[in-house]
C-alpha cells in the first residue's frame, strides 16, 4: 500500500535548466541554460519541457527535440537522463511519470539523452535505439506462425513460472539500464527477453541458439560488459530483476557447453 | 457510388468459411512476387505484417515511432476477450457476437461481428503459442475475469498491462520475419500520402522524421493499420503522437470515411488538473466494481467545497449522492460507459462537480476498505493506486479518486467491406483505424480483439481476393502518380514552413480540441454543432494564415510535424461534426440531447437511422457528400438498451 507521499512543493517554481542540445549526428553538441517561470509542481517534467518549447517557437528559436508517446509509462518513449539518472531522481519511475513536485524553487536542472555508442544521438535529447530492435530480431520470439496453435489450454504452466516469465516481460525497452550503467551494458534488457522465454515452455525448442545469437548481436551493437554492479536494475522504470541476468548467464553457458553449432 | 459491404449470403454460423472458400488465392510460388505496404505497426499492423510475409508476400512496414513496439496498443490495460469458454459459464461464439452488437447499441454488420466473435478463440491460442504470458489460475491453465456489458468471464488478461503483452507478442513474431528478410522495417517513417494508379492504391509517400527525406514505396497493396482519431479533442487517453493523417490522406485520395461522429467517452479518467495538461490518463474501467460515484447533494456544499471551506471528510453519509447507484439500482456503479459519461457530466453540469475547476466526480473506496481491508484493495488495485498517487499527489486509500470522462477511442473510421478494403481498390484498412466491428459503442477488452482478428485472421485471407486478379508484375515508383503526390507533400511542408504567423501547433491544436469537447462530446446539439461548425472553419483560416513553426523540412522537425497533424484534425473535426448533426437520433456513444427518453437516456432510431454513414470528399471546402450502407438485421432484435 502506498504511503501519502511527503509534498514538498504546491506553489508555482521558477527553475533553471540546463539542456544538451545538438542539431544533428554530424554536429557537436552543448549544454544550453535556460530559465523557466511559473512551473506548477503538478506538471509532469515532459508538460515542463512543453511549456519550454512553447516559449522557444514564441521567441523564434528551435524547441528542444525528445522522444515521447503515451505520457503513462508504458511504451517506453521517454528517455531522459535528469540530474545524472535515467529517468531523474525518481525511483520506479519513467521520465513522463515524474512530477516537478519532486523538485524546489529556485533548482537547477540538467537534462540529458541517454549516453552509450550504441545509441547515437538524432537530435537534442532523442537517440537512435533500433539496436535494441536488431537483438530482439536476432532471436527474441518464438518461432510460430500464425494459424495452427494448439488450443491456449493445451500448454499449462505453473502459476508461479506464468508470473515470473510475466514480471520480465514488462520490460519497456526504454534504455535506462543502458544509460545508468557505466559499461552502456544491455545485459538487463538481453536478459529480460531471455529470461521470458527460457521460464516457458513455448521457449525451449530454441533455447539456446535465442540466447547465443542474442548475445552475439548484443557485441555486434557495441554495448559494453557486465560487470554485475546492478545500476540497471536499481535505475529501471518498472523494476525488472538483476535475477534475469543471473538466468542469462546460466542459459548462456548451458548453451555454449552444449552447442549445436560449431562456431 | 454503391456501398456493397460484400457481407457473404446464407447462415451467419456459416458465412465466414463460406467466403474462406469463395475468396481466391494466390499460388504459394507466386505469393513472393507481390509487394504488400502495411502502414503502422501496433497490434493490427504488427499482426497483418507478421502473417502476410509468413504467407510469402513481401512486406515494408513503415512506423513513425522509433521502433514497432511503442505503438499505443502498448498502453491498453483490461484484457481481450474471447468466446472460449473455459468457465463453463455459458459462453458461446454467438453470445459474444450478441453482446457486442448490442453493446454497439446495433450500429455494426452483422457479418462483421460475427466473424471477430468466431476468430477470438484462435487469437489467445496464436498469442499463448508465440510465449505471451497470460494470467493463469494454480492448476496452469488460463485466468480469466469479467468486463463491462458482459455476464460471463470471457476476458484473458496479463495483470493491467494486457496490450503491452499482445504488443510484444506481435512485435516478435513481426521481427522474426525482418530477420528472415520477408519484411523491411521502416521506422521514423510517416506516412503523408497514398498514391492510387488508375483508381488503384499502388504505393505511399512517407517522410523520414529524422533526416525530413520525402520518399515514395510502391506495392499490389496498401494495409493501413494506423489508429483512431481521438486526439482531435487534444486532451483523451491517446498517445501524444495518436493522429489521423494517414486515414485522412486516404479519405482525400477516395476512401469514405463512415461514422465519424461515433466516439468513446470513458467514465473513468484522471480529472484535467492545468492548462498545461497534455494528455490524460485513464483508471481502468474494473475500478468501478469496488469504487462508488457520487457528489455532494447541494450545489451549495459543492460550492463551499470547492473553495476549500470544508473537506470532503466532513461531508456526512446523508449529504451525498451517489448517483449512479440512485438512477440505475439495478446495475448501479457498473452501468456501460456511455451512460456513467453522460451521468458524470449532468451533475457537474448542475454545479456539483468537485475538484478545484469543479469538472470531477468521485470514486469512493472507503466503503471497501472497510469492508476488506487496504491489503486487500492494494492487491487488487495497487499498481492503478500508484498511478493515482503518482499524478494527482492524493492517497486513494485516504481521499476518495476524482475522476472524469475522457475521450478514449473512435468508433467511427475508414469504411470497409467484409474484405476490409476500402473504396479504393488495393488499400485496406484494419483496426481501430476502420470502422467496422464496434458500432456506436465499443465493449471493454474488444479492442484487441479486434486489432488482432484483423490482423492475424481476417487481412490475410482476404487480400489474396485482390492480388489473384492484379497480374504479378513488378510495380515501381515509375509512374507520374507517384512523383505528383510526392511533390504534393512537399509541397505542403513548405507551405507549413513558410507561414511565419504567431500561433503554434498546439495553441491550435487545444483550440480545436475545446470546440469538439464543448460540442461534439458527451452530448450534443443541432445548434451546437452548427455553432461549432462555423468555429472550426473560421479556426482553419486562421491556423493558414498564423501558424508559426520553426526549422526547415530537412532535419528532425516535431514543430512541423506537428503542424501536419493539426492541419488533418482540423478537417477531419468538422466531418465529426457534420456526421453528428446529420444523425437525428441518439446511439452509443453519440448523445444528441434533442431526442432523449423521458428518463433522460439515448433514444435510437431504428427506423430511419439504422446505417452506416459513410462520407465522400469531394474537394477542398466542398461539402462531403453522404452514402448510407444499410445495417439489416436477421439474426438479433433491436431493442432499447436499459439498465434501470
Amino acid at each position: 500500500m502506498a504511503g501519502s507521499a511527503a509534498t514538498t512543493n504546491t506553489k508555482p517554481m521558477n527553475l533553471k535548466l540546463r539542456v544538451w542540445r545538438q542539431p544533428n549526428r554530424q554536429t557537436e553538441g552543448q549544454i544550453v541554460e535556460y530559465p523557466i517561470k511559473d512551473i506548477s509542481p503538478d506538471m509532469s517534467c515532459l508538460e515542463m519541457l512543453d511549456v519550454l518549447n512553447e516559449d522557444l517557437l514564441h521567441q523564434g528559436q528551435d524547441p528542444v527535440a525528445f522522444d515521447h508517446d503515451c505520457r503513462e509509462g508504458i511504451c517506453g518513449s521517454c528517455d531522459l537522463f535528469i540530474n545524472g539518472r535515467s529517468h531523474g531522481p525518481e525511483k520506479g519511475t519513467t521520465t513522463c511519470q515524474l512530477h516537478m513536485r519532486k523538485f524546489s524553487d529556485g533548482d537547477t536542472i540538467t537534462v540529458e539523452p541517454w549516453r552509450a555508442n550504441a545509441f547515437p544521438i538524432n537530435k537534442d535529447l532523442s537517440v537512435d535505439r533500433s539496436a535494441f530492435d536488431r537483438i530482439i530480431q536476432a532471436g527474441g520470439y518464438v518461432s510460430v506462425n500464425t494459424g495452427g496453435a494448439p488450443d491456449g489450454n493445451e500448454i499449462p504452466i505453473p502459476k508461479d513460472i506464468a508470473d515470473r516469465a510475466f514480471e520480465a516481460a514488462t520490460c519497456i525497452a526504454c534504455g535506462a539500464c543502458v544509460a545508468a550503467c557505466k559499461n552502456a551494458s544491455a545485459m538487463l534488457f538481453v536478459s529480460a527477453k531471455v529470461s521470458q522465454l527460457a521460464l516457458l515452455p513455448q521457449g525451449q525448442v530454441e533455447a539456446k541458439t535465442r540466447v547465443e545469437n542474442m548475445v552475439a548481436q548484443m557485441d555486434i551493437e557495441g554495448f559494453g560488459a557486465c560487470s554485475n554492479i546492478g545500476s540497471c536494475a536499481a535505475e529501471c522504470p518498472v523494476g525488472i530483476s538483476l535475477e534475469n541476468i543471473a538466468i542469462l548467464n546460466r542459459e548462456y553457458l548451458v548453451a555454449k557447453a552444449t552447442s549445436n553449432t560449431l562456431a | 457510388m454503391v456501398l456493397n459491404s460484400k457481407a457473404p449470403e446464407g447462415p451467419l454460423a456459416e458465412k465466414w468459411d463460406k467466403h474462406k472458400f469463395n475468396v481466391k488465392l494466390v499460388n504459394p510460388a507466386n505469393k513472393r512476387k507481390y509487394d504488400v505496404i502495411v502502414v503502422g505497426t501496433g497490434l493490427a499492423g504488427a499482426a497483418a505484417a507478421a502473417s502476410l510475409a509468413e504467407l510469402g508476400y513481401n512486406v515494408k512496414a513503415f512506423t513513425y515511432h522509433d521502433s514497432p513496439r511503442r505503438a499505443h496498443s502498448i498502453a491498453a490495460q483490461g484484457g481481450i476477450n474471447a468466446a472460449k469458454n473455459y468457465q463453463n459459464d455459458g459462453d458461446s461464439v454467438f453470445r459474444l457476437f450478441y453482446d457486442t452488437i448490442k453493446g454497439g447499441d446495433y450500429r455494426a454488420r452483422e457479418a462483421n461481428v460475427y466473424r471477430l466473435a468466431q476468430v477470438s478463440v484462435n487469437i489467445i491460442d496464436q498469442c499463448v503459442a508465440q510465449g505471451v504470458p497470460f494470467a493463469r489460475e494454480y492448476g496452469g491453465l488460463l485466468a480469466n475475469r469479467s468486463f463491462g456489458g458482459a455476464q460471463v468471464s470471457r476476458t484473458f488478461y496479463a495483470r493491467g498491462q494486457t496490450g503491452q503483452q499482445l504488443l510484444l507478442g506481435a512485435y516478435s513474431a513481426l521481427s522474426r520475419q525482418v530477420a528472415y528478410g520477408k519484411v523491411k522495417l521502416y521506422t521514423r517513417s510517416e506516412m503523408l500520402d497514398v498514391v492510387t494508379v488508375d483508381g488503384q492504391a499502388r504505393g505511399i509517400v512517407t517522410r523520414n522524421l529524422i533526416t525530413g527525406e520525402v520518399q515514395t514505396h510502391a506495392a499490389h497493396a496498401v494495409v493501413l493499420a494506423t489508429g483512431g482519431y481521438g486526439n482531435v479533442f487534444y486532451l483523451s487517453t491517446n498517445a501524444k503522437y495518436c493522429n489521423a493523417t494517414a486515414a485522412w490522406r486516404a479519405h482525400k485520395k477516395g476512401a469514405y470515411f463512415a461514422n465519424p461522429c461515433f466516439t468513446q467517452i470513458h467514465p473513468t479518467c484522471i480529472p484535467v488538473s492545468g492548462d498545461y495538461q497534455s494528455k490524460l490518463t485513464l483508471m481502468s474501467e474494473s475500478l468501478r466494481n469496488d469504487g462508488r460515484v457520487w457528489v455532494p447533494k447541494t450545489k451549495e456544499m459543492a460550492e463551499r467545497l470547492r473553495k476549500g471551506e470544508i473537506r470532503v471528510q466532513d461531508i456526512q453519509e446523508d449529504d451525498r449522492d451517489y448517483f449512479l447507484e440512485r438512477k440505475y439500482p439495478a446495475f448501479g456503479n457498473l452501468v456501460p460507459r456511455d451512460v456513467a459519461s453522460r451521468n458524470a457530466k449532468q451533475m457537474c453540469d448542475e454545479g456539483r462537480g468537485v475538484g478545484a475547476s469543479g469538472l470531477a466526480v468521485y470514486l469512493d473506496f472507503a466503503d471497501v476498505i472497510k469492508r476488506t481491508s487496504a491489503q486487500a484493495v492494494s492487491q487488487k488495485y495497487g499498481n492503478l493506486f500508484e498511478m493515482y498517487e503518482k499524478i494527482t499527489d492524493e492517497n486513494p486509500y485516504e481521499l476518495p479518486m476524482r475522476i472524469y470522462p475522457a475521450v478514449h477511442y473512435t468508433m467511427g473510421g475508414l469504411w470497409v467491406d467484409y474484405n476490409l478494403q476500402t473504396t479504393i481498390p488495393g488499400l485496406y484498412a484494419t483496426g481501430e483505424c476502420n470502422f467496422s466491428d464496434h458500432g456506436a459503442n465499443r465493449l471493454g477488452a474488444s479492442a484487441l480483439m479486434q486489432g488482432l482478428a484483423d490482423g492475424y485472421f481476417v487481412i490475410p485471407y482476404t487480400i489474396g481476393d485482390q492480388l489473384a486478379a492484379t497480374p504479378p508484375k513488378p510495380v515501381t515508383t515509375d509512374h507520374p502518380a507517384f512523383a505528383e503526390a510526392k511533390a504534393g507533400v512537399q509541397a505542403r511542408v513548405e507551405q507549413l514552413l513558410s507561414i511565419k504567423g504567431t500561433r503554434t501547433p498546439g495553441q491550435f491544436h487545444k483550440a480545436l480540441g475545446h470546440i469538439m469537447w464543448e460540442y461534439c462530446g458527451m452530448a450534443r446539439n443541432a445548434e451546437g454543432l452548427k455553432h461549432a461548425k462555423a468555429e472550426i472553419q473560421k479556426l482553419r483560416r486562421e491556423f493558414w494564415q498564423d501558424l508559426r513553426i520553426a526549422g526547415t523540412g530537412e532535419e528532425m522537425n516535431q514543430s512541423l510535424e506537428s503542424a501536419g497533424r493539426v492541419a488533418d484534425f482540423l478537417e477531419l473535426g468538422e466531418l465529426m461534426i457534420d456526421d453528428a448533426y446529420d444523425r437525428n437520433e441518439s446511439c452509443g456513444g453519440h448523445f444528441r440531447e434533442e431526442y432523449q427518453t423521458p428518463e433522460g437516456e439515448a433514444l435510437r432510431d431504428d427506423d430511419h437511422y439504422a446505417y452506416v454513414a459513410a462520407w465522400e470528399y469531394t474537394g477542398d471546402n466542398q461539402p462531403e457528400v453522404l452514402h448510407k450502407e444499410e445495417l439489416v438485421f436477421e439474426n438479433v432484435k433491436l431493442t432499447q438498451r436499459s439498465y434501470k
